[in-house]
């Protein structure tokens, strides 16, 4: 018998299966397109709980990755290069590399001022994204076409590219837990949870933790890749801090180090948004023109109440 | 003095106005268990620091098996087999007892840069650090957390962490700290049971330890060594006992 997190795991990816026609049946694609908005940023969140969550690194500037993957694809297209084969392998590396980089400088330091530089290196990044006219500046720029792949899957066809991204959520969270379990990934846990210890027995967390950074720059800069092709529009604010804040609001939110958790967080928290924006049953002037009020008075309530996030009301006691 | 393991001379560390190491030497041969004993505040974990590499010396230097690592860092010196307990018990408290032990094996097991295979079914690992944990009477309880263990195990299951990477030197800091007479007595057993195997820096208040295990003691004063030498001329001296066994002994 699975651990119950592991049940609702899967139930969950059941029922973000089931998605594309329930949407169909009842006419709503709207449904379809916020759905895969919220798998696109439960990858950018599985990244950023590898080093957050399980490296305790609080990286408060992971929208660059989604920045960069975005603008990868984006750049790419407009100089009419629309190959995905191209694209996206692309957007994954130039992200890897910006977070060795970012990485090799930040975690040599730790607490509030591994946050202040990664936040720092990241408001970098998004007055250069703003400064660069000929890609729209402030405002950015459509995507002049979607990721082509020659044929194997379009993009264009909306519910294709749903299950593309399902496919990849599942394999990506499984990578994780993966690489979470490894030697490897018991570096990174261990250096966490006490970096003393850690070096006593013999290892230096640095080259593990920056590896574990670049691995998670790099598959948010996947998210990325996606997330342009989602909006089929691209523009600074995809690196702009409180796009960093929400990706950390998705990891809390959802149960640092817990598989599930990051999935949970992005479902909670764009689900909320959605409906606290949108719905009848509010009276608009106190509730609709001021959601994030209300979102947050939510966020501050879970944090004090399920101080293991929401994957641990269904904890086992044991993980 | 060839014939020894860790060599210490003229070791100064200052905090501010504090002299916290003033002008150590100290030598222990292999084979040697020495003990460190002296008052509250005489510098003796500020000393353990830096044979471990946590702390810097202002001068002076460490020499470990011949080699200078008055400079080297922490990790680096436990791979030249110079391992260390702590006064607060340092465990990893969300890992199981024997993932903890596994995990120190792990760290003398070539890198970990290795992403797929589960560690915890890796028996290259989980066989040597049940074989340790059976070795500190921990056998039983190497599936529980470390955090939900008693204080007396969590110092039992630092020491086998400690002899994980087969050191050379073992650097025990209080290891009876905190433990009721019979655990301590149980831990003063074990180490005993070591003796000869391992050279062991044991740093203790409980006297009872002391003169069980050591072969030479050296008394730390203000950061100063005032005197070293077997337990029996150690009891016997004077200036010691003015400075530290007559308040308490």
């Amino acid at each position: 018998m699975p651990a119950p997190r592991t049940l609702v795991l899967f139930a969950l990816l059941a029922v973000l299966a089931a998605v594309p026609p329930l949407a169909a049946a009842f006419n709503e694609p709207f449904y379809l397109d916020l759905f895969r908005r919220i798998m696109i940023f439960s990858i950018a969140a599985l990244s950023l709980n590898l080093i957050l969550g399980y490296g305790g690194m609080v990286s408060f500037g992971h929208a660059a990755y989604l920045g960069i993957g975005a603008y990868s694809v984006g750049i790419l297209a407009f100089y009419d290069i629309t190959s995905g084969w191209l694209q996206w392998p692309l957007a994954i590396g130039a992200s890897a590399i910006l977070a060795a980089a970012i990485g090799a400088v930040s975690i040599r330091t730790s607490g509030i001022y591994f946050i202040m530089i990664t936040l720092a290196f990241t408001q970098m990044l998004y007055y250069f994204g703003i400064s660069l006219e000929e890609f729209g500046g402030d405002d950015g720029m459509r995507l002049k076409a979607k990721s082509d792949f020659s044929g194997l899957i379009d993009l264009n066809d909306p519910t294709a590219f749903y299950y593309l991204v399902l496919a990849l959520l599942v394999v990506l969270l499984w990578l994780v837990h993966r690489i979470v379990n490894s030697r490897f990934g018991r570096v990174i846990r261990a250096a966490h949870s006490n970096e003393a210890r850690t070096r006593a027995i013999g290892l230096s967390p640095y080259p593990y933790r920056l590896a574990a950074f670049v691995i998670a720059g790099a598959i948010c800069g996947l998210a990325g890749a996606l997330l342009v092709n989602h909006t089929a529009y691209l523009t600074p604010d995809f690196m702009n801090w409180t796009r960093s804040g929400e990706l950390m609001f998705m990891v809390i939110l959802g149960g640092i180090a817990t598989t599930s958790g990051p999935l949970l967080g992005a479902a909670a928290l764009l689900l909320l948004e959605d409906w606290l924006q949108g719905s009848d049953l509010l009276p608009k002037d106190w509730v609709r023109d001021h959601w994030q009020l209300y979102l947050g008075l939510v966020l501050i309530l879970v944090v004090v109440f399920a101080k293991r996030g929401l994957a641990g009301l269904f904890a086992g006691r044991h993980e | 003095m060839s014939s020894a393991l860790l060599e210490v001379r003229q070791l100064c560390k200052s905090f501010g106005a504090l002299r916290a190491t003033d002008q150590v030497d100290l030598a222990v041969s292999e084979g040697e268990t020495h003990a460190i004993i002296g008052p509250n505040g005489a510098g003796k974990t500020t000393l353990i620091g830096q044979l471990a590499g946590n702390l810097r010396p202002d001068s002076g230097s460490i020499h470990f098996s011949g080699e200078d690592v008055t400079r080297l860092a922490t990790h680096k010196r436990s791979h030249r087999g110079l391992s260390r307990s702590f006064q607060i018990t340092s465990v990893y408290r969300n890992f199981s007892a024997l993932e903890n032990v596994s995990l120190a094996i792990q760290a003398h097991r070539g890198h970990s840069f290795r992403f797929w295979k589960p560690a915890r079914t890796e028996r290259v690992l989980t066989d040597p650090a049940l074989e340790l944990l059976k070795k500190v009477n921990l056998e039983t309880r190497a599936d529980v957390l470390a955090a939900n263990l008693a204080h007396g195990e969590q110092r039992q299951l630092e020491i086998a962490m400690a002899l994980a990477s087969r050191p050379r030197l073992l650097l025990l800091d209080e290891p009876v700290a905190g433990m009721g007479i019979e655990e301590s007595q149980r831990m003063i057993g074990f180490l005993a049971g070591l003796k000869g195997s391992a050279t062991m820096i044991l740093v203790e208040h409980d006297m009872d330890a002391v003169f069980a295990l050591a072969d030479r003691i050296s008394v730390l004063v203000y950061g100063r060594i005032i005197a070293t030498g077997t337990p029996a001329e150690i009891r016997a001296n004077a200036e010691v006992r003015r400075a530290y066994l007559g308040e308490d002994a």
